[in-house]
């Protein structure tokens, strides 16, 4: 896990002292009324203060108390408005960055297909534009490469400063605003209209502008608008009520009971836990394009999963060296080691970290009597030639051809445990040859078990054979035994046949997997999924992953990959790191849990308000209500005025909860539901009993009440 | 409390879950459609009946022509039944040559029946003519019931299916309901009534000498085929006005434990018959369970409170050993009467075989409790399983969030339009109930019809806007409920509580049954075990007493702790 762009702390000094004028300028209720039960806490509030105005000028001695309901019922609004200008004024923080790369950028916009240009404002490009980016050029827009190949730096969006290529057709045409070329030059294809490329939307995403209720977001608020309902219904008809009884309950403490009723806590906190949902999106450089996407995550059933990059390394690596014909293991390792020397693809050197790190070989310099056979993808064989020593390493047919073993063709004919071999030969066409029976055995082995064999040969003689495999990360296992207690399932999407993908499937855990897959085949199986009712995330870069990501219900695509697959997805890895998927799902399942957790515990803490209200309300007509008084409160004034000042001030204490989320384990949801019911449920009744009566003991220590 | 009381109460409890197991097997085929017992016997009958009313059987509708078929049946059988009331001095079978019901009374009485309240303001043996009871209030014991069976059927036909644009054929369950399940059982409580010695005639009285030779006249009539849809069909609308009290209704122990049975044994089935059909048994098993543990603990709140006696007469030095026996029959004694009483009010039955208004406080909170909280452990016929399951859609929604999924329940999504159904059945209940009871509470004219005064006059208005907005209809006896302002309010009340608490219902039917069904899987957290039963009860309990609480502490709690102080009303 990584962080790139800089995260500002949970509580920032600038962002509390921007957050604290914010939440002033929220008191506007034109911008209120998108959250009822803090509109309905500020219209409740005026009504106060009115009625404080009313006390001070009768001048009866009640305006203490009203005057200090009205300030903390102030203080609930602008702590829950407080709550949600911190969440956003984290995102504006990182929004603010990112526009200072956003400067008023020249381009160099080419005429035809001529390389003569006139320079313009990047602003005036139009899209299908074509422009010209040279070594030290910032690119003025989202585009694609249309000609040349350019090493980026793209740090200005993914805060790595490792340069990535960008060339010419394939998967890595894409290419970003902002981002500054620091070698060579490419032509690049104008795909977005200023104000609306990838630097614009996600300074829009990440200040919250486009931010909309999601839909979960939305049935929970219409849970909380109904419990405003009754209990509204439940304080209005209590005034005929109590009045039946002989009370006269004043609309100042009718108010106060309203306001601790009502879910002012989730009500205040529900737009800061969205919107630090998609912040911790950001700064784990994923860029949702909605938060609609980050709660379809938490609901994933089915990760599709590329093996190469994400269950395996994205090479195959030297696993298992056999040797044949007698030789023994360390002279194989040895042989092997040399001829790989001036192998430098990914396998080679796979090849010498083995040799070093299993048989505890040194890499020897070659001596200047060496001569090196560098691997080249014709020959597929790298070697040294040491005096009288002939050293090769390479793909079995190749070694092969070179060896001059002959063979009798009825040695292989018999199919079965030299199947392999034969194919091999036809493939290519080279005249079957004699190979030592237990080098095919072990040839035959290592392709059953999907891995690709490579043949070591010195003077013409086979010495063994190693087994390249693909290499599962070591954590991948456990990753997805995690996942499966979480209830979701993950399939593996390869292009390896289906023996090497079950051999593979098999060794990473996952549940299910797709061979030879096709992008037709992903698609399919996404629909075949969400038939069942499934939600399916998937992660991919090119073009051909486009449809499926657009089908997918959390489609991320890579930064590195094509416009087309951005276009598609609906989240953006700036790190490009297809495992990142399995944390965007527990960033989604936060994001539930931390609403639902609030939730209850708002609810939870109304039991305590009642036991402290109700009885100070009838004290004086029904003296025995003082049974239920069981915090023993001091007076009646004090403990109403305790339950709104606890009230007010829980907003606050849940703020870093609300915006570092719940933590999510994965434990199994009975599990879970059972662990959080007991903290934020019973814990929901309990802690305000504990806190009211703290208060009262404050208040009645400073005669405020 | 002791042993005798309480293994009278655990028999019948028992009784009721071994009987409504396989009595939910039954019910589940008939909610589908399928071949059972009867279908040999009934196919023909329920035939003709479509075919008379040119009813297509295997046309199914979509919730909204659910809905308003069940309107429009409703309001045919308001008015049909208004008219028999208004013209039963010029229709037959009226041997005692009764006037017609006033107006506002009329009005009243055919709401409460139609809508399966069996709130009754006036006293059926000296009101209603035999065909008024028979083919009026009997007709409609059936008919609200098979109505509140349809809706139930349709609901959960909206958990079991995917993807349908249909609930069903109100028709059909409507005619299913009472030809399937609520005749056979009808008949065969009502002769083992008879067989305890129930009265089953069509004559009006018989005239008896006293031994001071005086003449007195004993009403009769058709007790016993009432008496047995009253407590299956959990209507409650006793043929005399002192319900199962009466020894005409309930003669003797037995039958007064048989009544209990009939009125729990169909909530508790269709409950389990929920299970069935979404193919999991479980699911209905735990509904039940948490149905059988609300109804439990107030019933041994009742018992308790009962069996101890009123402490202010126990310092005068009165026995308190039998319990407070005011207002109850001594045939069946402080435990029996704790039972019907809260299994009255945890169904919608409204019956009484005790006077709740003589309970003591807390012995009448108890009741009243059941009746705020909608009488749904385990409610009225249908009523019961479809408040239930709106109930576990809001705890779900709640608690499934605290799993990191969007909350879905039986594998469908609860979303917004869900979230604003269920909300929207649930403000009913506090709008009609303190709504009323707040107006009746400020006007002159409502106060006047209180018997008592102080804190136990408001637990009678409560209970009666709670008992008839939540359909049930037992009344707490102080309250003079039959003058105009009570005959009207109530009668909103009784309609609001029906009708617009099943409109949302029937359209979240609608809304489950269009949606996709997600597989179970680990991260879905089980609706079937003891944890979810837990989060239900703890959903149910808090979301009341925050609605409730006020008006409670007000009514019978403050009356409670006055008692011990020594003051009474």
């Amino acid at each position: 896990m990584s962080s790139k762009v800089a995260a500002p702390g949970l509580l920032d000094r600038a962002i509390i002292g921007r957050a604290a004028i914010d939440a002033l300028i929220k008191l506007d209720p034109r911008r209120l009324a998108r959250n009822p039960v803090i509109f309905v806490t500020e219209a409740v509030s005026a009504v106060v203060t009115l009625l404080f105005i009313r006390d001070l000028i009768a001048n009866d001695g009640s305006a203490l108390f009203s005057g200090q309901i009205a300030a903390w019922l102030w203080f609930t609004v602008l702590f829950a408005n407080f709550a949600e200008a911190v969440a956003e004024g984290r995102g504006k923080a990182q929004a603010d960055a990112l526009r200072r790369t956003r400067t008023d950028t020249k381009a160099k916009r080419t005429k035809g297909g001529s390389r003569d240009y006139d320079i313009v404002s990047a602003l005036e490009l139009k899209l299908g534009d074509v422009v010209l980016v040279e070594a030290g050029d910032l690119i003025p827009g989202d585009g694609e490469v249309v000609e040349g190949v350019a090493s980026v730096n793209e740090s200005a969006i993914t805060g790595e400063s490792a340069p990535v290529i960008r060339e010419a057709g394939g998967d890595r045409s894409a290419v970003t605003g902002g981002t500054t070329v620091l070698s060579d030059w490419v032509r690049v294809k104008i795909t977005a209209a200023p104000g609306s490329t990838f630097i614009d939307r996600m300074i829009a995403l990440v200040e919250g502008a486009e931010r909309q209720k999601t839909p979960n977001e939305l049935a929970l608020s219409i849970l909380l608008s109904g419990l405003t309902i009754i209990f509204l219904i439940v304080c209005t008809t209590l005034w005929p009520l109590a009045n039946y009884s002989g009370t006269v309950l004043s609309l100042t403490v009718l108010i106060a009971l309203l306001v601790c009723l009502i879910p002012t806590t989730i009500g205040g906190l529900l737009s800061a836990i969205g919107i630090a949902g998609m912040d911790r999106l950001i700064r784990f450089n994923v860029i949702a394009t909605s938060g609609r996407a980050v709660e379809a995550a938490g609901d994933v059933d089915t990760l599709l999963l590329d093996k190469t990059g994400t269950i395996t390394f994205g090479n195959r690596m030297a696993d298992e060296l056999i040797p044949v014909g007698g030789v023994g293991e360390h002279e194989l390792a040895e042989a092997v080691l040399l001829a790989s020397l001036a192998d430098e693809t990914p396998e080679g050197r796979s090849i010498v970290a083995l040799a070093k790190s299993r048989y505890g070989l040194a890499a020897p310099a070659p001596g200047a009597d060496a001569r090196v056979v560098p691997f080249s993808a014709h020959s597929r064989i790298s070697g040294l030639d040491l005096p009288g020593r002939s050293l090769r390493k390479g793909a079995v047919d190749a070694i092969l051809a070179q060896t001059q073993s002959i063979v009798d063709r009825a040695d292989i004919g018999g199919a079965g445990a030299n199947g392999a071999i034969a194919e091999i030969l036809q493939r290519a066409a080279v005249s079957p040859i004699r190979a030592p029976e237990d080098f095919t055995r072990a040839v035959e082995r290592i392709s059953r078990a999907g891995g690709t064999p490579l043949a070591v040969s010195e003077n013409g003689r086979l010495l063994g054979v190693v087994h390249l495999k693909d290499i599962i990360k070591p954590d991948i296992k456990a990753r997805f035994a995690e996942l499966r207690a979480m209830g979701i399932k993950t399939v593996m999407v390869t292009g390896d046949n289906p023996v090497t993908a079950a051999a593979i499937a098999s060794e990473a855990g996952v549940d299910d997997f797709i061979a030879q897959a096709t992008p037709e085949d992903k698609l399919t199986y996404i629909r075949k999924e969400q038939q069942g009712g499934r939600l399916i995330a998937m992660c991919g870069d090119g073009t051909n992953d486009a449809p499926a990501l657009a089908q997918a219900d959390v489609g991320v695509a890579m930064q590195t990959g094509t416009q087309a697959a951005r276009e598609a997805g609906n989240m953006v890895d700036l790190d490009s790191d297809p495992t990142k998927l399995i944390e965007i799902v527990a960033i989604g399942k936060q994001l539930l849990m931390t609403r639902g957790s609030l939730t209850t515990f708002s609810i939870a803490n109304d039991v305590a308000k009642y036991f402290a209200i109700i009885p100070a309300l009838f004290v004086v007509t029904y003296p025995e209500l003082g049974a239920l008084n069981v915090m023993k409160l001091v007076s009646p004034q004090s403990a109403i005025l305790s339950a709104v000042i606890f009230n007010a001030l829980i907003i606050i204490a849940l703020i870093p909860l609300a915006l570092k989320g719940v933590a999510y384990r994965p434990i199994g949801a009975a599990a879970l539901l059972r662990r959080n019911l007991l903290i934020y449920g019973l814990g929901g009744v309990i802690i305000p009993f504990v806190g009211i009566k703290l208060i009262d003991m404050i208040v009645s220590i400073l005669h405020l009440a | 409390m002791n042993a005798i009381g309480l293994a009278q109460i655990a028999v019948v409890l028992a009784t009721v879950v071994f009987a409504a197991v396989p009595l939910s097997a039954f019910i589940a085929r008939v909610l589908a459609g399928e071949r059972n017992v009867l279908t040999p016997v009934l196919l023909p009958v329920e035939r003709v009946f479509y075919k008379l009313s040119g009813v297509d059987p295997a046309r199914e509708q979509s919730w909204l022509v659910y809905t308003s078929a069940m309107l429009a049946f409703s309001v045919v059988g308001f008015a049909s039944l208004y008219a028999l009331q208004r013209l039963q001095n010029v229709l037959p079978l009226d041997p005692q040559g009764f006037d017609p019901v006033p107006a506002d009374l009329a009005f009243n009485t055919s709401i409460s029946f139609i809508t399966n309240t069996n709130w009754q303001n006036y006293s059926g043996e000296t009101t209603m003519s035999h065909l008024v009871q028979m083919l009026g209030l009997t007709v409609h014991n059936f008919l609200s019931a098979a109505t509140g069976l349809a809706m139930a059927f349709a609901l959960v036909r909206g958990f079991a299916r995917a993807e349908s644009p249909t609930v069903g054929n109100f028709w059909v369950d409507l005619t299913r309901g009472t030809l399937y399940v609520l005749l056979p059982l009808s008949i065969v409580v009502a002769l083992a009534l008879v067989a305890l010695g129930v009265p089953q005639t069509l004559s009006g009285s018989v005239e008896a000498t006293t031994l001071e030779g005086a003449k007195q006249v004993i009403s009769i009539g058709p007790v016993a085929s009432q008496e047995a849809i009253k407590e299956l069909g959990t209507n409650g609308g006793g043929f005399f006005n002192a319900n199962s009290a009466h020894p005409f209704e309930s003669p003797n122990a037995i039958s007064n434990l048989l009544e209990i049975w009939a009125l729990l044994v169909i909530p508790f089935a269709l409950a389990f018959a929920f299970g069935r059909a979404v193919l999991d048994f479980r699911q209905g098993r735990a509904i039940a369970i948490a149905m059988l543990i609300v109804l439990v603990c107030g019933v041994l709140i009742a018992y308790w409170a009962e069996a101890a006696g009123n402490p202010l007469l126990t310092s005068i030095g009165v026995d308190p050993s039998p319990g407070n026996m005011e207002g109850k029959e001594v045939r069946f004694g402080v435990a029996t009467s704790a039972l019907f009483a809260a299994a009255t009010t945890g169904t919608s039955t409204g019956a009484v075989n005790s006077m709740h208004d003589s309970f003591m406080p807390i012995g009448g909170l108890v009741p009243l409790f059941n009746m705020l909280m909608g009488s749904i452990a385990p409610g009225g016929v249908g009523a019961g399983l479809y408040g239930f399951l709106v109930l576990a859609v809001v705890a779900v929604f709640v608690a499934g969030l605290m799993v990191g999924r969007t909350p879905e329940y039986l594998g469908k999504k609860i979303e917004a339009r869900e979230m604003k159904l269920a909300m929207l059945a649930v403000l009913i209940y506090p709008l009609c109930v303190l709504g009323f009871s707040a107006a009746s509470a400020l006007l002159p004219g409502a106060l006047a019809s209180l018997n008592n005064a102080g804190p136990h006059g408001l637990s009678e208005i409560v209970y009666a806007f709670a008992s008839t907005t939540d359909n049930n209809g037992s009344a707490f006896a102080g309250l003079s409920g039959n003058t105009p302002w009570y005959n009207t309010t109530l009668g909103i009340a009784m309609t609001l509580g029906r009708f617009a608490y099943v409109i949302p219902v029937l359209a979240m039917a609608g809304s489950f049954a269009a949606k996709k069904k997600a597989p179970a899987s680990r991260g879905t957290f089980p609706t079937h075990g003891p944890l979810f039963i837990g989060l239900l009860l703890g959903v149910i309990v808090v979301l009341y007493l925050l609605q409730y609480f006020p008006a409670l502490a007000l009514g019978p709690v403050v009356e409670h702790l006055l008692l011990a102080a020594g003051k009474t009303f």
